[in-house]
């Protein structure tokens, strides 16, 4: 049975409301429903722990769930920038937008995002061993797109009514690891530096199936072309895109 | 990092500044208690054809009599007032803020001179020449409040929930490149143009020699005045159509001029050369304000935040979509503008 705890946060500043997330948790408190959410910065930040779920109702403030490890999040709303900001373990979903550096600096876990987000999204993803990020945008995304990305694994669905998944410039700028995946045109002019158009592969396929089947499952989305349509795949041209820029070698 | 939000009701209702103080204070954490200000249009309707001078004294000795010498010699002072202020323990009173309702004589400085000639001689003259005062807005029916303190502890301290305007435009500062201080503090004014600024901008030095050439002089130590004196230079001196001058501001890169249809790229081209030193490098989200209207734009690769909402008449430019939110829990619509693409709201 879950049990569950809710607080009501009108007016309340970050520090004394992750105050009261933390002790909840500690608690053994699995639900944790924060209502009148509006603006709070840190919701979340550095949190651990198993079977735990937050559900933000409300635009929660910038740097949502960093450095979290383990417990899922739900927001019913749109997020400000950089939601799951070097997050280690566990899940967003963000039932709206996002703003700019979504899952900046991401080392772990999943991010979810039902609709378009900002600039800039994926900047600095990066994987080691066992731990691979991964970010799912939904509809579309502006410039920069995974710029300086070291690992993981980003996805747009290019779902947008009339809006190309992206067509602004620097998509991959400096990428140096990891992999987007963009269902749509992407023309090779909005390619940064670094990164390079690659085969999409069965074996791509079957990696991003079960991500777009948690995105469906998530937001209620029944779209089969999004198992079957084709998907540009963008990877990094070499492990050191600016090795010529360093005169010492 | 700064915090703006900025409200136009483009049937000119009026608002007071109550829901403004409430959402700009949310944002509180993209400031440091070091600056903060509000602007509201059509706030002085029994004076709405004289120039409301606003001046920071220092005291109200010599500076004063020095700078009323100077209005006396260019003018007429209908009516002014200290602006009534409100002791607040988190901020101290470092300046004693005045007002003028003046009307130039426009023979005053020769048969060329317009009114608003005459109101930019007189910011350049007292600005320059006479210590311990400080015209910070210059601009007909519009009020500045601004100071050294918190969002909140500003409006309290002007009690701008006693002014009504149809534009409000609201900063809350965190000073990174130079000193916080009351004339540092955003909205700056220059005649109907008022800017709230988050961000830098890196191309300052080359802006405001380009801005000196055509007689402007920076005062304020803070490169936000150069958006001010260069929107007042394109638009109301070079009288470029608002998309024009924002475009002349932030014009598209070379790389994407390159690949547009001729006639296009040719025009792109042109602007680009023509105001070369006028383009605003660097990272920034603007709302510039005049009696028509608001705009906000950011930099051309987005290095800060720039959400909009509307409401019925209502457009709303802010940081952040929780700040909108405090003032208009339901936006008929929400969205974050594409870099350096101006969002215009203007009066019906």
């Amino acid at each position: 049975m879950k049990n569950s705890k809710t607080i009501d946060a009108k007016g309340m500043h970050y520090t004394p409301l992750n105050k009261e997330i933390r002790a909840a948790v500690k608690d053994g408190v699995t639900e944790i429903i924060l209502n009148n959410i509006n603006g709070q910065r840190f919701i979340g930040n550095g949190l651990r722990g198993e079977d735990v779920t937050i559900i933000v109702n409300g635009v929660p403030g910038g740097d949502l769930c960093m450095f979290m490890s383990g417990p899922t999040c739900i927001v019913h709303a749109n997020a400000e920038h950089a939601p799951g900001n070097t997050l280690d373990r566990g899940k967003i979903f963000i039932h709206g937008t996002a703003g700019d550096a979504v899952a900046h600096s991401m080392r772990g876990g999943e991010v979810y995002v039902r609709d378009s987000i900002g600039y800039r999204g994926g900047i600095h993803m990066k994987e080691y061993k066992d731990k691979c990020p991964v970010l799912v945008v939904g509809e579309y995304t502006r410039a920069f797109l995974g710029e300086y990305m070291a690992g993981g694994i980003l996805i747009v669905l290019g779902r947008g009514k009339d809006q190309p998944p992206v067509d602004e410039r620097g998509v991959g700028t400096g990428i140096h690891g990891g992999e987007l995946y963009i269902r749509g045109e992407v023309p090779d002019h909005l390619l940064g530096i670094g990164a390079e158009k690659k085969p999409f592969t069965e074996a791509d396929r079957e990696k991003i199936r079960p991500y777009i089947e948690k995105y469906c499952r998530e937001f209620g989305v029944d779209e089969p072309e999004l198992y079957i349509d084709e998907y540009v795949h963008i990877g990094p041209s070499s492990a050191r895109p600016f090795a010529e820029k360093y005169c010492w070698e | 990092m700064c915090g703006i939000i900025s409200v136009i009701d483009r049937k000119k209702n009026p608002m007071d500044g109550t829901a403004i103080r409430e959402a700009l204070s949310i944002m509180d954490e993209r400031g440091n208690g070091e600056g903060a200000g509000y602007a509201v249009y059509g706030a002085f309707p029994e004076f709405a054809d004289y120039y409301a001078i606003h001046v920071f004294y220092d005291d109200l000795i010599g500076p004063k009599t020095a700078v009323e010498e100077e209005l006396d010699k260019v003018g007429t002072v209908k009516h002014d007032e200290e602006i009534p202020t409100f002791e607040q323990p988190n901020l101290k009173k470092r300046h004693i803020p005045w007002r003028y309702f003046f009307k130039p004589n426009v023979t005053a400085l020769g048969t060329t001179a317009s009114e608003e000639d005459i109101l930019v001689y007189l910011m350049k003259k007292v600005n320059t020449t006479i210590p311990g005062a400080l015209i910070y807005s210059t601009g007909k029916n519009i009020a500045i409040f601004k100071a050294a303190g918190w969002p909140e502890d500003v409006a309290d301290f002007y009690r701008i929930q006693d002014y009504e305007g149809y534009i409000w435009l609201s900063h809350n500062r965190y000073p990174t490149n130079t000193a916080g201080w009351w004339g540092g503090a955003h909205p700056f004014n220059l005649l109907d143009w008022s800017v709230v600024h988050n961000g830098e901008i890196t191309s300052y030095g080359t802006n405001k020699r380009y801005l000196e050439s055509f007689g402007y002089v920076c005062t304020m130590h803070t490169d936000t005045e150069v958006v001010a004196y260069l929107t007042d230079l394109l638009q109301r001196q070079h009288k470029l159509p608002e998309e024009l001058a924002f475009k002349a501001l932030t014009p598209p890169f070379w790389d994407e001029i390159d690949i547009m249809p001729e006639k296009e790229r040719e025009f792109n081209t042109a602007l680009r050369m023509t105001y070369s030193p006028a383009m605003m490098n660097g990272p920034f989200a603007i709302v510039v304000a005049s009696s028509e209207g608001i705009a906000g734009i950011t930099d051309r690769i987005k290095l800060r935040p720039l959400v909009a909402a509307e409401k019925g008449d209502r457009l709303y430019l802010s940081s952040e979509e929780a700040a909108i939110r405090v003032m208009e829990p339901a936006p008929d619509r929400i969205w974050m503008p594409r870099a350096g693409e101006p969002v215009i709201g203007r009066v019906y």
